[in-house]
């Protein structure tokens, strides 16, 4: 008799219907906080912010960034420091996303994102450079109202 | 009598409406089983996924089928062929519809009248079986031996109660021909009124017969080694497939023409009823996938031999007795 009763249960699920998000086309809003892609911050004057210091890279456990610094002149100033990064690499395909990098930071340069589409044809192709991450991100990724969660957005993600 | 190539022509029109049924059954059952689970199962290819089954096979033939270098190459290419042509071949007797009259033949409603067509149906399902036991043999792999081992014990055992649920069915027809059951039903209850019991005994061993779940022992992907057909790929492995698909699609003619009086129906639809009754009872098989879980094997065992087995062998005992007291 329970055998029979659930027939009964999964022919009920017909009428409910499916409950599948339609991926491609249907996105679910991010929470807030979601830990995406990279991207690296300029002040409002348009020097950036990162100075080239390597710690995130020192802090990352996958050893996925790499900094090479230069040293700003007078007539080719770059950043806000003393010094610039003249190489700015990270490479996704390496990367854990774990934030440590954004916890290393001493100057809020580098943030992570909410883009998460981040895959290629080509693992060359994963590697983003330092324009790459500066530019704006292409893609726009729904996200949650972050008063529901309760998580304001960290400043240095609202204002550069 | 009709000439020879009316049921050429017949032939050729079933065989290839039998495969359009098999490729719409799996997009049928994906989609069921989908709605079942709360999903939607294939909605890419074309409106509703309809061109799935049309993907899935330019996909099979595409692939490359190697073959395993020890395994004996004549029969590893016969079993497959040998599965989907029993498969095909015993639909022929099936009958659809009442026959009608066109020009001046006389064009019967199924390709050909067998006066001992029930029995040709499972003689052919038996030599089918050829294909998996064969077929597993041949791959000179341990895993498809065992997979084919485990896939005969359970056809075999199950085929007995098959095959004794449809006595019911013949000594009220008085025939073993299924156009003159059809008949019969067309003048009577359908059988299922009489024979519920034999119903159910050849719904639950007809379920074994295709290794469906939940007696999908043969296959069971979650849990064991895909079975008789580990070594196959390509088409090779996709004629297994069909071939399974058309058993059971064979199997649910079967089943609405012995107890569901096959195309007779009010308003005279002919083989629009045949067809309606084929997809309720092959929504029931989907149905059942979907809800109940995979018997063990010595459960199987043991429901085939202790359970089946004697009750389709006391309905056709009590009918026996039945029809000769009135």
């Amino acid at each position: 008799m329970s055998t029979l009763k659930g027939f009964g249960v999964t022919f009920k699920q017909i009428l409910k219907g499916p409950v599948t998000t339609q991926y491609p086309e249907e996105r679910r809003p991010l929470y807030p906080r979601f830990r995406g892609r990279h991207r690296l911050w300029t002040h409002a004057n348009g020097l950036e912010k990162c100075v080239g210091c390597s710690l995130c890279a020192a802090a990352c456990p996958a050893d996925c960034i790499r900094v090479v610094a230069a040293e700003n002149t007078p007539d080719n100033r770059v950043s806000a420091g003393e010094r610039y990064a003249r190489i700015y690499e990270i490479n996704m395909s390496r990367c854990i996303f774990c934030g440590y990098c954004e916890l290393a930071c001493p100057f809020d340069a580098i943030t992570l994102g909410n883009e998460y589409e981040i895959s290629e044809y080509n693992r060359d192709d994963q590697i983003y450079t330092k324009d790459m991450l500066l530019a704006e991100p292409v893609k726009k990724i729904p996200i949650e109202d972050p008063a529901i969660f309760d998580t304001p957005i960290p400043f240095y993600k609202s204002d550069s | 009598m009709e000439p020879w190539w009316i049921s050429l022509i017949k032939a050729a029109i079933i065989v290839n409406l039998v495969m359009v049924t098999f490729a719409y059954l799996t997009w049928l059952e994906r989609k069921g089983l989908g709605r079942l689970q709360n999903r939607y199962g294939p909605n890419r290819a074309g409106p509703f996924g309809l061109l799935q089954p049309i993907a899935d096979l330019v996909k099979l033939v595409r692939k490359e089928a190697f073959a395993p270098s020890s395994a004996i190459v004549i029969p590893y290419i016969l079993a497959p062929i040998v599965s989907m042509f029993t498969a095909l071949a015993a639909f022929s007797v099936i009958p659809w519809g009442s026959g009608w009259r066109i020009y001046h033949w006389n064009v019967t409603g199924e390709v050909v009248d067998v006066p001992i067509s029930l029995l040709l149906v499972f003689a052919l399902g038996s030599i089918g079986i050829y294909g998996f036991i064969v077929g597993g043999w041949a791959s000179e792999s341990k895993f498809s031996l065992l997979g084919s081992m485990r896939t005969c014990a359970q056809l075999v055992s199950y085929e007995v109660s098959l095959a004794l649920s449809v006595l019911g069915v013949v000594i009220l027809g008085r025939s073993l021909s299924l156009v003159d059951i059809v008949h019969r039903q067309g003048t009577t209850l359908p059988f299922v009124v009489p024979q519920f019991v034999g119903m159910l005994v050849f719904f639950f061993a007809g379920i074994a017969e295709t290794s469906r779940a939940p007696f999908d022992l043969p296959e069971a992907e979650q849990e064991l080694v895909a079975g008789y057909h580990t070594e196959y790929s390509g088409m090779r492995w996709g004629l297994f497939q069909t071939a399974e698909y058309i058993n059971l699609i064979t199997l649910s003619g079967l089943m609405v023409t012995l107890f569901f009086s096959g195309w007779h129906g009010p308003w005279n639809l002919g083989p629009l009823w045949f067809v309606l009754k084929l997809l309720g009872v092959l929504f029931g098989f989907i149905w059942l996938r979907a809800t109940l879980p995979r018997l063990r094997y010595d459960q199987l065992m043991k429901f085939g031999w202790k359970v089946l087995l004697p009750v389709a062998t006391a309905n056709a005992v009590i009918t026996a007795l039945v029809v000769v007291a009135t």
